[in-house]
C-alpha cells in the first residue's frame, strides 16, 4: 500500500466518522436536510481555492460558516421551520455556485479529491475532526433534550441560542472537511446515510451512534479502495456504497 | 407550621402586545397541591411558564427560597420518540446530571414500573407507561416543587389508577409541593388543596376548592361549558 493511499484512507476515515456521528444528531433533529445547502455554499469557496491555488478548507470554511450563520439568524428572526429555510438557502446557494463556479475546473469542488490529499491536509483534517468531535460530544444530550421540548431545556438552564450556534458551527466544520472527501455536491450524504442505516438497525442511543460511525467509515474505505482500483472518483463511489447498504438495512429494520 | 414558598402579586403578562394574564395574585404553601383551572386559552400554561421564568412579566414572583424545581411542559408526547432509537435509560441520561442505574430503578419503582423497562425503546411503550416514565423522569432529581402542565387528562394508566391518584400518592410519600394545570373540573375537588381559576377575562377565584368554586366563579370561567358539567 503506498503512502498516498494511507493518507487518503486516514483522512477519509476521520471525515466520514465525524460526519456519521454528527449525522445521528442531525437525523434526530430532523435536520439532515440543512447539510445540503451548507455544502452547496461550499462550492463557490472551493472554486476560489482552486482558481487561486490556496487550500481547499480555507476557501470553503468562510462560506459554510456564513451559510450556518445565515440559517441561525434566519431561524431566530423569522421563526420559520428549518426545512423551509433550508429550501430557500439550497436554491440560493446553487444559484451562487452556478454563477461563479468555473465548471471546467470544478470537478474537485463537486466530487472531492481525497486520492490526492497531502500530508499537511491530512493532519489538518484529523485536528478539525477532533475539534468537531469535542463540540458534538458536549452538546449531544442537551441538543436532544432541546428537541423533546424547548421549555424543558430552558428550565434545565440550557442556553438554547448558544447550543444551536455550536451545533451549526459543527455542521459548517464537518461540511468543510467533507469537501475533501466527496466534494460540495454530495457531502450531505456522508451525514445523512450512515445515521439512517444505523437507525434502521438499532434501538438504543449508544448503538445508534457507534453503528453510524462504523458504517460511515466502512463505506468510505470501500469507496476509496474501489476508486483506487478502478481509477474512478471515490466520492460518488462512497455515496453509492452507502445508499446500497441503506437499502439492505431496510430489510433488517427494527421497529422501534 | 405552614411555610409559604411562592408568592405571586399583581402579575401581568403581555405576549405580542396582547394581554394574556391580568393582575393575578396567589400564594403557594409547602406540601400543597395547587390546581390552576380554566378553559382553553385562559393563559394557564403562560402562567406556569411565567412563574418558571421562561416568559417576561410585570408584577412580582417571589420565591421564599431557592427550591429544586421540576417541570413537565405540555405536549411532551411519545411521537417524538417514535423516530428515535432511545431507550428508557437513554432518556434519563439526557438530564443534566448522570444517574446511577440503581437511582433510576428506584424512581421507576415509585411510579410502579419494573426495571425490565430500562432497555425498552420509548417509542414502543404504552401511553400509560410513557406517562409514568415522564413522572419518574421529573422525580429523579428529588425536586421539592413539581410543575405539571396538563398531563393527558384523566388517562387511565393501568391498575385502575389515574395519573392524578399516582401523583397524590407520591406527593404523600415525598412531601412534594405540586402545581398542576388542567381544564378538567372533575379532578379538582378530590385532589387540590387550593385552586386558582383563570377565565378568558382574567383572574376569577383563588382558595380551597369548596370555597373558591362558587357557581358564579364556575359560570364566569366556563360559561356555556358549565351546562355540560351540570347536566
Amino acid at each position: 500500500m503506498n503512502n498516498q493511499l494511507v493518507l487518503s484512507l486516514i483522512s477519509g476515515v476521520f471525515i466520514s466518522g465525524i460526519a456519521a456521528y454528527l449525522g445521528t444528531l442531525m437525523l434526530s433533529r430532523k435536520m439532515s436536510v440543512i447539510a445540503e445547502p451548507v455544502a452547496h455554499l461550499a462550492l463557490p469557496g472551493a472554486a476560489l481555492a482552486i482558481i487561486y491555488g490556496f487550500d481547499l478548507f480555507l476557501g470553503v470554511f468562510p462560506f459554510t460558516i456564513l451559510g450556518a450563520l445565515i440559517i441561525w439568524l434566519l431561524e431566530r428572526k423569522t421563526k420559520l421551520p428549518i426545512e423551509n429555510l433550508a429550501a430557500i438557502l439550497f436554491a440560493s446557494s446553487i444559484g451562487v455556485a452556478l454563477l461563479i463556479l468555473p465548471i471546467e475546473e470544478a470537478e474537485e469542488a463537486l466530487v472531492g479529491n481525497i486520492l490526492n490529499i497531502s500530508f499537511y491536509e491530512t493532519i489538518f483534517v484529523i485536528l478539525i475532526s477532533l475539534i468537531i468531535f469535542g463540540i458534538v460530544f458536549k452538546i449531544y444530550n442537551k441538543t436532544l433534550l432541546l428537541n423533546v421540548s424547548e421549555d424543558l431545556a430552558v428550565v434545565s438552564e440550557i442556553n438554547i441560542n448558544f447550543y444551536n450556534f455550536l451545533y451549526l458551527l459543527s455542521i459548517a466544520l464537518t461540511v468543510s472537511i467533507g469537501v475533501y472527501l466527496v466534494g460540495g455536491l454530495i457531502t450531505a450524504a456522508l451525514i445523512a446515510i450512515p445515521a439512517a442505516i444505523s437507525k434502521n438497525l438499532n434501538k438504543s442511543l449508544i448503538q445508534y451512534k457507534l453503528f453510524s460511525i462504523f458504517f460511515g467509515t466502512i463505506i468510505t474505505i470501500f469507496g476509496i479502495l474501489l476508486g483506487q482500483k478502478f481509477n474512478l472518483q471515490p466520492g460518488p463511489l462512497i455515496v453509492i456504497c452507502g445508499a446500497f447498504i441503506f437499502l439492505i438495512s431496510i430489510i433488517f429494520k427494527k421497529s422501534n | 407550621m405552614i411555610q409559604k414558598i411562592l408568592e405571586v402579586k399583581n402579575l401581568n403578562v403581555f405576549l405580542d402586545n396582547e394581554k394574556i394574564l391580568d393582575n393575578i395574585s396567589f400564594t403557594l404553601n409547602q406540601g400543597e397541591i395547587l390546581i390552576i383551572l380554566g378553559p382553553n386559552g385562559a393563559g394557564k400554561s403562560v402562567l406556569l411558564k411565567t412563574i418558571l421564568g421562561i416568559l417576561p412579566y410585570n408584577g412580582q414572583v417571589i420565591w421564599a427560597n431557592k427550591f429544586k424545581i421540576s417541570y413537565l411542559p405540555q405536549g411532551l408526547n411519545q411521537l417524538f420518540f417514535k423516530n428515535l432509537p432511545i431507550t428508557v435509560k437513554d432518556f434519563f441520561n439526557l438530564k443534566n446530571k448522570k444517574f446511577k442505574e440503581d437511582e433510576i430503578i428506584n424512581v421507576l419503582k415509585l411510579v410502579g414500573l419494573d426495571k425490565d423497562i430500562l432497555n425498552k425503546s420509548i417509542g414502543n411503550l404504552s401511553t400509560g407507561q410513557f406517562q409514568r416514565i415522564l413522572i419518574a423522569w421529573s422525580l429523579i432529581d428529588n425536586p421539592e416543587v413539581i410543575f405539571f402542565d396538563e398531563p393527558t387528562t384523566g388517562i387511565d394508566i393501568g391498575g385502575g389508577e389515574t395519573i392524578y391518584s399516582l401523583l397524590y400518592k407520591i406527593k404523600q410519600d415525598k412531601n412534594l409541593t405540586i402545581v398542576l394545570v388542567t381544564h378538567d373540573l372533575n379532578i379538582v375537588y378530590g385532589l387540590a388543596d387550593k385552586v386558582l381559576c383563570l377565565g378568558k377575562k382574567g383572574h376569577i377565584c383563588f382558595g380551597p376548592p369548596a370555597k373558591a368554586l362558587t357557581p358564579q366563579a364556575l359560570e364566569a370561567m366556563f360559561g356555556m361549558e358549565l351546562k355540560f358539567y351540570k347536566h
